[in-house]
């Protein structure tokens, strides 16, 4: 080998690979700070208001929020693979609106088929915001943004003089939004389930962990061999049937409806997945972070009105978690960087 | 010019060196491709044989990267044939190429930063346990087998994101190796790479042979090809002019060939040199460059040679204060020189024509006299605003100095030649009238005619007096301007060569370090 004179390269790895390790153990364990926020924000409102922290506060709060945590499954499995989705409050509110009106054609409408049109209508959608993403090559911030003017103002239209009445609503069906068992609310239940399914398959099986892959670098999972549109047409079509899903149950918790059903869930539920720890730029994050994340939104927004603080302040603090949380991941992606280029600067040692 | 040129050295154009009693891995015979105009390669045979690794050397802009592109799959040869144990075989893409056994490491590979090293390795292709869920104890297995054979510690559940460029060359490697391929191509691996890492990289190639695969190791430093390869091929203008035994190989033989042209020096009247008006003091900047002390006198044409990546852009933008350095001092005219500002820099006279001139040199999208004057605004403004009449005046008339053709003066520069372009830039810091101009590869993707008119220019900015500094990977521009010529090796100053002593093979020698001896 050439005699490089009198220079001898030393390579400083092991403080940088230490500092690395720390903030990716901060990041990993971002659900555990969310549960952690979350019990402190509950211990310091029942302090002010003791009823805070009751059973039937605490199941009020799941069965309220259980929406929200429902589309946060989807958006996470979304922003996941490096896209969001806008659409989603439309989606829900054409769902819920659709089914209502079953409901005002026939009363007895079996609740089995209820499910099934709400669910279908998001899925519909979701498949052609995925088709249009992919095939089309637009990027899914656009489509999506098109997609939440387009439902709702098909929304519009079709509502334009209708009226739900909680009465044309069956019993059955309405008890869904507030029974519980065992003291847990049905609707968190099914949250719990949707959830768990879907971080399983996100862990466990090829196609979940190509999701990641898809949004870590896009090109890379494409010369890797991935279907990168068949998973994106995927994340958008579950995204849209949890919309649809969540416009049902929407019905089912308030058991009337107007044609602004579910506006502005779109940016809360971006919100709580990045709050939850999903990167917004994807490739990283998981589905009960993301749940997490609503959960705390939902919390915040209670332990205020329990605190007897104006809601004002709701949307406000709202933002500022956000930018905390964005705030965060920067800085642990900069170190992490920073880290790279100290263990790869040699140091020339005469 | 260049391809068609007679090749005394040619003799051995296409004829293998070395015994080839077996049938080759991996054969390219007599491929061509062009891109346009442009002949990337001309006629190209390279033979890779099973346990051997083959070191594939050139010049920049040899066509080693688009001879290795067809192997990759990712272009296709115009003609010739790319054969696999002696079967013609088509690679229409990448992954065909992969199906085949041929594994392309690049210089700086795309991992998934945010996955760990076993799903990297397998991603695409993740095992299955029955019931179709990922079978994870299978990878660490086979990652930590594929490991082991390579002789490299590294933990496959740790995310990628963090590892250095060495480690994450392994985790290619490692994928090459769990796809069974028979052929490694590494392209260019160890300009990232510290010593213990290129150490490291060795003995990895070394147990891919033992294991019989066939490594095509790109490098330009001739002291790895030695230390490595059996065999080498080396490229020039397009061609494959030398197959041989790296054993038969001289270092020098091998400068040689890659060179191979005689290019007369022309002879320049020696300016008067004037003051020193650029001074530079043990500059350093911790990972780039190392105590870089140089001086530029007034016209004088100082030029910085070196292998891509050796630092020079990097020393020429901490000068003009885009960059920060660690380290020393920059002078101008006996002042010190602000650190890390460009206004600073621009105040003190110092232009710098930029090496991308689409990125860094030009508004592409606005006219040819907005992007004149961008620099000079100071002079056709009246009250702080600009005067359409003298800003089109001024743009006219540096237009003509430097003879810009260009159809109408408010067109976009967009829809100039590359050599008209390049121009604009020129006029731009010309304009300015300064002291010392810093010109990062002056003529790249210019054509022939118009790079004569810009080594014009730049030679008659030196005659005026002004201080150049010229950056090139282009030795007969360097050769052919140049007073005298600093060399740049991995961020050092290793050696300086006066006009009369300048040739090619002195140049490559000290770029690519075969004379260890030249260091300073």
């Amino acid at each position: 080998m050439s005699a490089t004179a009198s220079s001898e390269v030393v390579v400083h790895a092991a403080p940088a690979a230490r500092g690395h390790r720390v903030a990716e153990l901060i990041s990993r364990y971002r659900p555990v700070v969310i549960a952690v926020v979350i019990l402190v924000i509950f211990g310091i409102t029942s302090i002010k208001n003791a009823s805070f922290a009751s059973s039937s506060n605490i199941q009020g709060i799941l069965s309220i929020g259980a929406i929200y945590l429902l589309l946060a499954v989807g958006e996470a499995m979304v922003i996941i693979t490096r896209n969001v989705d806008l659409s989603v409050g439309s989606t829900l509110g054409l769902s819920a609106f659709t089914v209502g009106e079953m409901f005002n054609h026939n009363p007895h409408t079996q609740i089995w088929l209820v499910f099934l049109v709400g669910i279908g209508i998001g899925i519909g959608c979701g498949l052609i915001i995925g088709l249009i993403t992919t095939l089309a090559r637009v990027p899914s911030l656009v489509v999506t943004l098109a997609a939440l003017y387009i439902i709702r103002g098909f929304v519009n239209i079709i509502g334009t003089g209708v009226q739900i009445e909680p009465t044309v609503i069956p019993h059955s069906f309405v008890s869904l939004g507030y029974s519980t068992v065992l003291g847990i609310p049905w609707l968190f239940i099914i949250v719990l389930v949707v959830a768990l399914a879907a971080a399983y398959w996100m862990r466990a099986f090829p196609a979940g962990r190509e999701l990641y892959a898809i949004g870590s670098n896009p090109p890379a999972a494409v010369l890797a061999g991935i279907p990168v549109a068949r998973r994106v047409i995927t994340v958008f079509v579950l995204s849209g049937a949890l919309a649809g899903l969540g416009g049902v149950l929407f019905l089912a918790q308030v058991a009337t409806v107007n044609s602004s059903a579910g506006s502005g869930y779109e940016l809360i539920e971006v919100t709580a997945v990045v709050v939850g720890g999903v990167a917004i730029f994807g490739g990283s994050g998981s589905v009960i972070g993301a749940v997490l994340g609503a959960i705390l939104l939902q919390v915040i927004n209670q332990a205020l009105v329990a605190a007897q603080i104006s809601a004002f302040w709701d949307s406000a603090v709202a933002g500022a978690l956000l930018l905390l949380a964005i705030s965060f991941d920067r800085l642990v992606s900069f170190r992490a960087s920073r880290a790279l280029v100290a263990k790869e600067g040699v140091t020339y040692v005469e | 010019m260049k391809s068609d040129r007679s090749q005394e050295e040619a003799a051995g154009d296409g004829v293998p060196g070395a015994s080839n009693s077996a049938r080759p891995l991996l054969a390219a015979t007599h491929v061509s491709k062009s891109f346009g105009a442009v002949k990337a390669v001309i006629d190209a045979t390279l033979e890779l044989y099973a346990g051997e690794a083959h070191a594939l050397v050139g010049e920049n802009g040899a066509g080693k990267s688009t001879l290795v592109k067809m192997l990759a799959g990712v272009h296709q040869p115009d003609s010739g044939t790319l054969l696999i144990d002696g079967d013609p075989v088509a690679l229409n893409n990448p992954a065909a190429a992969r199906d085949a056994g041929i594994a392309v490491i690049y210089q700086e590979p795309t991992l998934f930063p945010d996955l760990d090293v076993a799903e990297n390795v397998f991603m695409g292709r993740l095992p299955r346990r029955p019931g179709g869920r990922i079978d994870r104890g299978l990878m660490d297995k086979e990652v930590h087998l594929v490991l082991g054979r390579l002789g490299v510690r590294l933990d496959p559940g740790r995310a990628t994101r963090g590892l250095s460029i060495a480690d994450q060359q392994i985790v290619e490697i490692a994928k090459a190796l769990t796809l069974e391929a028979k052929v490694i191509v590494m392209d260019e691996p160890t300009a990232a790479l510290s010593s213990a890492e290129v150490a490291r990289l060795f003995r990895v190639i070394e147990a891919l042979r033992e294991g019989g695969a066939a490594v095509l190791f790109i490098s330009h430093r001739l002291d790895e090809v030695f230390a490595t390869c059996q065999r080498v091929t080396v490229m020039r203008d397009g061609r494959s002019v030398l197959a041989s035994a790296a054993s038969e190989l001289t270092s020098e033989q091998l400068v040689r060939a890659m060179v191979g042209r005689d290019l007369e020096k022309r002879d320049k009247s020696t300016a008067k040199v004037g003051e020193v008006v650029l001074s530079v003091e043990r500059l350093t900047r911790e990972g780039k460059f190392v105590d870089i002390s140089f001086e530029v006198r007034a016209g004088e044409i100082v030029g910085l040679a070196g292998l891509v990546g050796a630092g020079r852009s990097e020393i020429a933008e901490a000068v003009f204060g885009i960059d920060r350095y660690d380290a020393g001092s920059v002078k101008i005219a006996g002042e010190s020189l602000k650190k890390g500002s460009p206004t600073a820099a621009m105040a003190a006279g110092i232009g710098l024509v930029p090496e991308d001139r689409r990125q860094h040199g030009l508004v592409m999208d606005e006219s040819t006299e907005r992007n004149i004057v961008m620099a000079s605004l100071g002079r056709v403004q009246r009250h702080g605003l600009i005067v359409s009449k003298l800003s089109r005046e001024f743009a006219l008339d540096w237009a003509r100095r430097l003879q810009i053709k260009y159809g109408r003066i408010a067109d976009p520069v967009a829809t100039l030649s590359g050599g008209n372009q390049q121009k604009v830039v020129l006029a731009k810091w010309l304009s300015r009238k300064p002291a010392l101009l810093i010109v990062d590869e002056p003529t790249r993707g210019i054509d022939v005619g118009t790079k004569a008119e810009v080594h014009r220019l730049i030679e008659n900015l030196a005659a005026d007096g002004v201080a150049v500094l010229m950056i090139s990977s282009e030795l007969p521009e360097m050769l052919l301007l140049a007073d005298r010529i600093i060399v740049i090796r991995e961020g050092r100053l290793v050696h300086e060569i006066a006009r009369a002593d300048a040739s090619e093979e002195a140049i490559i020698a000290a770029a690519a370090g075969v004379f260890s001896g030249a260091a300073a």
